[in-house]
């Protein structure tokens, strides 16, 4: 069973720049056709400085940190009974290549079902724009939910 | 806003339009893990996934998440995305043929603009669930990139 301790624990914020050539290979991995994602002169003619972050690659940066399982490692959770079980963003400005972004994440809840045989742990991660060094604006907030098999 | 979609013309039950993905293959799950950089075994090593008691490796749930993404983009400008949430109700398998769809569930004023809620949902070729979503979206004044 995993501490109940943990909720309010605090994982180390790390900082990502998001690079163009990463992107084009994601949009490429998701068969994405949209030239926004792929080509930086139509993501400029739609209005964007650079290729626009789509809507689910803040969970991708936020996994670049230098161990993306660390906090179950420190939960003392086995990674192959891991599921994701559910996942949310929210947004107040859209990220493109060349952003500098914080994620500063804790773990927020813990509970269990099914008399323990699946437990559940709730990670919610806010996101910055760091324009410079005075100007730190929120990003997004992202909230991710895993399932540990138990059985 | 983009000019070729009428915003002012949605109502609650208009669809949108739907995404087709080709079959998941094992080179589509090496490439997502590569691009997503997330690198859990579970989805690319068949011993450890089968050590793990699954019978082999599947999808990445952010996978089929990325794919309603690809669908909401592909429909209106990303700056129209207020909110986007998926809970994976079924594991995403090889070789499934992953579809999205959404339609219109609620629409509204709030904050001085118009907004509606999405409901969406990723289903294989044999009409399974695999994933249910919603999302919150604005049809008026997109926010500013830099604020």
């Amino acid at each position: 069973m995993i501490d109940q301790t943990f909720i309010g624990f605090r994982l180390p914020p790390h900082t990502q720049v998001v690079e163009k050539g990463r992107l084009r290979f994601f949009a490429r991995a998701i068969g994405e056709t949209n030239p926004v994602y792929l080509q930086e002169e139509a993501a400029k003619a739609a209005g964007w400085v650079s290729l626009p972050v789509p809507p689910t690659f803040l969970f991708c940066l936020d996994m670049e940190r230098d161990n993306p399982y660390d906090y179950m490692d420190t939960l003392g959770i086995e990674l192959g009974k891991v599921l994701h079980g559910e996942q949310r963003f929210n947004y107040y400005q859209v990220a493109c290549a060349g952003d500098r972004l914080t994620f500063d994440s804790r773990i927020t809840d813990i509970y269990q079902k099914k008399a323990g045989a699946l437990e559940f742990v709730v990670r919610d991660t806010a996101v910055f724009r760091e324009s410079d060094e005075s100007n730190r604006k929120k990003l997004a907030d992202l909230r991710s939910t895993i399932i540990i098999r138990h059985r | 806003m983009r000019t070729d979609v009428d915003t002012a013309t949605f109502e609650v039950g208009d669809e949108i339009p739907p995404l087709s993905t080709p079959p998941v293959s094992r080179l589509t799950l090496a490439l997502y893990a590569g691009a997503s950089g997330d690198h859990n075994p579970i989805h690319v090593d068949l011993d450890f996934a089968r050590y793990h008691g699954m019978d082999d490796v599947f999808a990445h749930g952010m996978l089929a998440s990325a794919y309603l993404g690809r669908m909401l983009t592909n429909w209106l400008p990303q700056d129209t995305l207020i909110s986007f949430g998926m809970r994976f109700v079924a594991i995403s398998h090889v070789h499934d043929k992953l579809s999205c769809q959404g339609r219109i569930t609620e629409r509204f004023k709030e904050a001085g603009e118009q907004r509606a809620w999405l409901e969406l949902s990723v289903i294989n070729q044999h009409g399974e669930t695999k994933v249910v979503g919603d999302a919150l979206v604005r049809l008026s004044t997109p926010m500013l990139q830099h604020p």
